[in-house]
């Protein structure tokens, strides 16, 4: 999958599980950015995309992103 | 299904038409989560749940802090969700010989916890009992040793159990059973645990707050009190007027045996108090044919209150069934092979439930366990007994409705009654009527047990106790009449009560003319009765009057040489 192709569904799930239209990630954007996007709703995204492209985080690699453009490379990593 | 994401949009939902429940949350671990689910959950079934949240791991402090902010917010509810997680470390951190004490210590701990609640409160307490933790530390020998942690663990939520039955205000959520249901892998997700200190999977959360949601509701007052059944394809396999009796699939025929254990369980739910319902499209006496003649057959006609086969709608069924047994349409659970019917009933009776059963048969049982349907929070031998006055009822209503006329169904009836005067037998009986009748008591005068021995002896007072029993069943005593002499020609009617059980068969009018044989027996020329209202007693406003009393300033008489004696379909006994 290219990565702007991930980022359009990851997008898409930001959307529905903070409630907000109008949140356009890009790959610079950090959890400040957003409303909502705190270390609670973090876990509730990171366990929804792990169901979309039926990949599994690890504890560490859900810790250590500091953007959503290094989200993504972790998806790309586990083969998707 | 609901997900947690779908709760969480509910929570934007304006909730200011629901009824308000004060609940507070307290957990060892974190509970943002649940709080967000159970209040989403409430939505559903329309309630408010205000939902206080402590902070994380302060249960000791705030509940043995008088001053704390839980005793500030004074809930109606309290929730105490204590991890297999914290029970884990707690037992990680003992020294080895107070490692076979861990049940004990907790339990105490708990009770320490409610004592000191309940001290301060007048509320109820959910408590969460603890799903499994294998620590793998002893294997299998772990049933074999005191000391191992799953021993502990499991001793714990059986002590549990003995606890709740002691303490009438503890409830358990079954937290284990839905490990049990899903799995520990559905239940728990370590990345998630790691990260935020919450020990329930996202997943899982709709199905642990709709379990505890379950025991607020049935608090509340909202359960299920009837089950309404199909019969070909959910009672049996087949169908009944096709296949015949031989070869309706029960017992060994077939896949028999899915509804003969699904039998089992309707014959256990019977046996608790909830009400069996019968709702087919078929002839009726074919329909019964294997309730009364199959050998494989757990549920027999005297488990079903309302048998209703016909060939009429099954909306229109469910409403008489719901109009016979005075139950809410939300009380009621109807099951039904046939997603066409299914779906005619609920769309014409919104408020019932109608589980989406599985096409393969041998699922429904499964399927069934999951939902739950039947939450309770009470269980007494009234329970068994209320399931048969409301069969009772129903019969009853049944002949009613298969009389044209009132009369006819009344002698139908064939109803009796013994007259008594008052006596050492039905002296408790009588006093305790006298307490409790509001509504058809034309005076409302309350006697004691002792009150009533004392006129038992007096010479000038007149007593009289009827039972009613009729076809279906005995209704022991029904109503009383204390009549004091006032002078030589006029006999006053002190009390005339009745149960408002047995209303509208004629009762008066039996009672009325053994009391006027009774006061001409005993030289009187009238009766005298008086009307004294209160709050709740207008329904006999107008009963004098009806039976044809005269009105005489604030009394009513009957001159006793012009009475007709009245119709009525009761025989003394």
């Amino acid at each position: 999958m290219e990565k702007s192709e991930i980022l359009k569904t990851v997008n898409d799930i930001f959307i529905d599980v903070l409630d907000n239209e109008d949140i356009h990630l890009t790959y610079e954007t950090t959890a400040n950015d957003v409303e909502d996007w705190d270390s609670l709703n973090h876990i509730q995204l990171v366990v929804a995309i792990e169901k979309q492209f039926k990949v599994r985080f690890t504890a560490q690699e859900i810790q250590s992103w500091s953007n959503v453009g290094q989200m993504l490379d972790c998806i790309i990593s586990k083969g998707v | 299904m609901t997900t947690f994401s779908l709760l969480k949009k509910n929570l934007k939902k304006d909730f200011s038409l629901l009824k308000p429940i004060k609940i507070a949350l307290l957990g060892d671990t974190a509970t943002q989560f649940l709080q967000q689910a159970l209040r989403g959950t409430g939505y559903n079934v329309d309630y408010n749940l205000q939902i206080w949240e402590a902070d994380f791991n302060q249960i000791e402090r705030q509940i043995f802090d008088p001053t704390s902010e839980l005793y500030e917010f004074n809930p109606e509810l309290v929730i105490i969700f204590e991890s297999t997680h914290k029970l884990l470390s707690k037992y990680n951190k003992s020294k080895t010989e107070n490692y076979s004490n861990l049940a004990d210590n907790q339990l105490k701990h708990i009770n320490d916890l409610c004592v000191g609640i309940s001290a301060r409160l007048q509320t109820k307490i959910i408590y969460y009992n603890y799903p499994e933790i294998d620590d793998s530390v002893f294997g299998n020998y772990a049933n074999k040793i005191e000391q191992s942690f799953l021993f502990q663990l499991r001793k714990v939520n059986y002590e549990l159990m003995i606890y709740a039955m002691k303490n009438p205000n503890f409830y358990l959520c079954d937290l284990s059973s839905i490990q049990n249901q899903i799995g520990k892998s559905g239940l728990f997700q370590s990345s998630v645990y790691i990260n935020t200190e919450m020990v329930l999977s996202i997943d899982s959360l709709p199905l642990v707050a709709a379990k505890t949601v379950d025991i607020i509701s049935s608090i509340n007052g909202k359960f299920k009190k009837c089950l309404i059944i199909d019969l070909d394809n959910t009672m049996w396999g087949g169908i009944i007027g096709d296949d015949g009796l031989e070869n309706i699939q029960l017992g060994a025929l077939g896949i028999g045996k899915a509804f003969t254990e699904f039998q089992y369980w309707v014959k256990k739910l019977k046996n608790r108090g909830i009400i069996i319902a019968i709702c087919s499209k078929n002839t009726e006496a074919i329909a019964k044919e294997p309730f009364e003649k199959h050998p494989d057959m757990v549920l027999h006609l005297d488990d079903i209150a309302v048998f209703m086969a016909n060939w009429d709608n099954k909306a229109d069924n469910i409403r008489q069934i719901q109009s016979i047994l005075n139950v809410g349409f939300d009380s009621m659970v109807f099951l039904d092979d046939n997603p066409f019917e299914r779906n005619i009933v609920k769309e014409n009776i919104p408020d019932i439930t109608v589980p989406e059963l599985p096409v393969d048969p041998s699922e429904y049982l499964e399927y069934l366990y999951t939902l739950n349907l039947f939450e309770t929070v009470s269980f007494s031998n009234e329970d068994i007994t209320r399931t048969k006055q409301y069969q009772i009822e129903a019969q009853r209503a049944v002949l009613q409705t298969s009389y044209t006329n009132e009369d006819d169904f009344l002698k139908g009836l064939n109803m009796t009654s013994q007259v008594n005067p008052f006596n050492k037998f039905n002296t408790p009986r009588v006093a305790q009527l006298s307490q409790r009748s509001n509504q058809f008591n034309l005076r409302t005068v309350r006697y004691t047990e002792k009150d009533i021995e004392g006129l038992r002896e007096q010479q000038d007072v007149f007593t009289l106790a009827f039972t009613l029993e009729d076809q279906f069943g005995d209704n022991g005593l029904i109503s009383i009449i204390i009549q004091k002499k006032e002078t030589r020609n006029i006999l006053f009617i002190d009390t005339w009560l009745m149960s408002c059980r047995v209303l509208k068969r004629g009762i008066e009018n039996f009672i009325l003319n053994t009391m006027v044989a009774l006061a001409k027996q005993n030289g009187f020329t009238y009766l005298k009765g008086e009307y004294l209202p209160t709050q709740k007693n207008a329904m006999v406003e107008d009963h004098y009057l009806n039976l044809g009393f005269e009105k005489e300033g604030n009394y009513w008489l009957l001159l006793l040489a012009d009475y007709e004696h009245k119709t009525c379909y009761i025989t003394k006994k």
